[in-house]
């Protein structure tokens, strides 16, 4: 999304072209143009008022307000994935059970496959395409560069994501202490020991950086 | 049987600023609508298409009933969508009832314990796999229980409690609070009800499609902790195959009272031996007057069991069993 854009859907209001044109990027139906007048500020009191949900929604991603057509019984890592385009959030078995799919919600872990979408409207959602800063690389992001800490990867994005929430919960973990708080997510490739190098390396590394 | 996974069927959300607004919306779904707290339970039965609300009531912008409070008399006022991490980690929790934090912070994986809620975990449904599965049973409205025929894989079910059904109630928090002494504060469009913890599951012999005595319209919105005892010891261990994620097999909760030497009074229950927690009143009663020594928990473990009756495969849980209730009187702290 162009800054523009983003400054203005942040104040709220937008063009026709460019609500067709965010449309069109969210994959959704020309239909959904109902919605605009729906979101027109004249009925929104009301329909909070009882407290039904309407599709159109502005969610807050990686510090950039995204305004996307969500269906109410969609997930937040499927919002994520195929409306966003934030693919590096992984659906891995879609039942809160494997961790892939873990962001923080507010600073905090929560599996992505497992709340809806409208369910965290209004709160900051971090992805793993967020944690890098004017081409920084986040510390947890150095540190599995570092390590090598994965074998095929696949479900790094949501360790990268627990470590994140680890550290500012507990910046100095032990190991054991790292291997309770990463006990969210599974590997496959049961690469434990290296992601649990990577973790005290992440550790080490952001607090050499504070 | 076709199953379609992962494709959550339709229905209409609600997200409700407050206990009366979702107590109303509530009532105007009754069986259709589906109340959303954490969602951990709820998103099984969704992507599974076994459950299929017309309408979901969202709790999450429900703030009345989430953060810890003091209550009256010198004890703890918790809202219903306190998330389990907030319980676990709370200071007056940890130093006061060490049981409930202990509880509440070995539920799951620490992503579950952000998301999941308190009330969640006390209301959450059985995870006894053929229910789940949506085979028609008794749970379910059916009239066989899939779990207790010959060939059935039982391992996870009951040893006492059944009735027809023999799924176990999943809670870890639920044997806690029972030992606890807490009470239920359920709102619903007749006004507000507070049950003791110990009154609030129901076995099937009460109702089947039930697990504990809330019915549509119903919403669990606080739980209540009076002040802890003088000279309580604690006690808790959850049982499970893996140290993360899993439901426990069996756990123990007990408080004793403890002065001079002598257990005064105490609490001991267990979960996951059947659909409900067990307070086990015959131990209770038997450890009273006696030191919280090897011995009064040997007899405590065996009068625990007494009457217990295993399927097919858990009968490892008899022995799980006695000997949790044993060390929870021997080694209470």
């Amino acid at each position: 999304m162009l800054d523009a854009e983003i400054i203005q859907s942040r104040r709220g209001g937008f063009t026709r072209r460019k609500f067709i044109k965010g449309v069109i990027a969210a994959g959704a139906t020309a239909s959904a143009a109902g919605y605009l007048f729906r979101s027109s500020g004249v009925l929104a009191p009301m329909l909070s008022a009882q407290g039904a949900v309407e599709r159109l929604v502005t969610l807050n991603v990686n510090g950039q307000q995204r305004r996307v057509d969500v269906p109410k019984h969609e997930t937040l890592a499927m919002t994520l994935r195929y409306q966003l385009g934030l693919t590096g959030t992984k659906l891995g078995c879609d039942r809160a059970e494997c961790g892939a799919c873990t962001v923080l919600l507010d600073g905090v872990t929560h599996y992505g496959c497992s709340i809806l979408t409208h369910t965290v409207r209004g709160r900051e959602v971090t992805t793993i395409e967020g944690l890098e800063e004017d081409g920084v690389l986040h510390p947890v992001q150095q540190a599995v560069i570092d390590e090598g800490g994965f074998q095929c990867a696949f479900c790094a994005p949501g360790f990268v994501m627990s470590m994140v929430g680890m550290l500012d919960k507990n910046p100095a973990p032990t190991r054991e202490e790292a291997a309770v708080l990463l006990s969210g997510n599974l590997c496959r490739c049961a690469d434990y020991d290296k992601i649990l190098n990577t973790a005290m390396r992440a550790a080490e590394l952001s607090r050499s950086r504070a | 049987m076709a199953v379609i996974r992962d494709m959550i069927a339709p229905f209409e959300l609600y997200q409700p600023a407050g206990v009366d607004d979702a107590v109303r919306l509530m009532d105007q779904y009754g069986d259709e609508g589906w109340v959303l707290a954490g969602g951990l339970d709820t998103f099984d039965w969704f992507k599974d298409r076994i459950k299929r609300p017309a309408a979901v009531i969202d709790l999450a912008a429900v703030d009345e009933i989430r953060g810890i409070a003091e209550g009256g008399d010198g004890g703890l006022d918790i809202g219903a969508m306190t998330s389990l991490t907030a319980v676990a980690e709370h200071a007056d929790v940890q130093s006061r009832y060490p049981l409930l934090a202990e509880a509440a912070g070995l539920v799951a994986t620490p992503q579950i314990r952000n998301q999941g809620t308190l009330g969640g975990n006390i209301v959450q449904d059985t995870r006894c796999w053929y229910y789940r599965s949506g085979w028609p049973c008794y749970r379910a409205g059916g009239n066989i229980c899939y779990a207790s025929t010959r060939r059935a894989m039982n391992r996870e079910h009951c040893i006492m409690g059944a009735d027809r059904c023999v799924a176990v109630n999943p809670s870890d928090t639920a044997p806690a609070l029972v030992a606890l002494d807490a009470e239920m504060v359920v709102a619903s469009s007749s006004g507000e009800r507070t049950y003791a913890a110990a009154d609030f599951f129901v076995g099937p012999d009460i109702d089947i499609e039930r697990m504990t005595v809330l019915e549509p319209g119903d919403l669990l919105t606080r739980i209540v902790l009076p002040a802890p005892r003088e000279g309580a010891r604690w006690y808790f261990e959850k049982i499970r195959d893996r140290k993360s994620w899993d439901f426990s097999l069996v756990t123990v909760a007990s408080m004793l009272q403890v002065q001079g030497g002598v257990i005064q009074d105490a609490r001991v229950v267990v979960n996951s031996i059947a659909p409900y927690p067990v307070r086990m009143g015959a131990v209770e009663a038997a450890i009273r007057g006696r030191e919280p020594s090897e011995e009064t928990g040997q007899m405590a473990g065996e009068i625990a069991v007494e009457g217990a009756r295993a399927l097919r495969h858990n009968d490892y849980k008899i022995a799980l069993t006695r000997n949790l209730v044993k060390r929870s009187i021997r080694d209470a702290a």
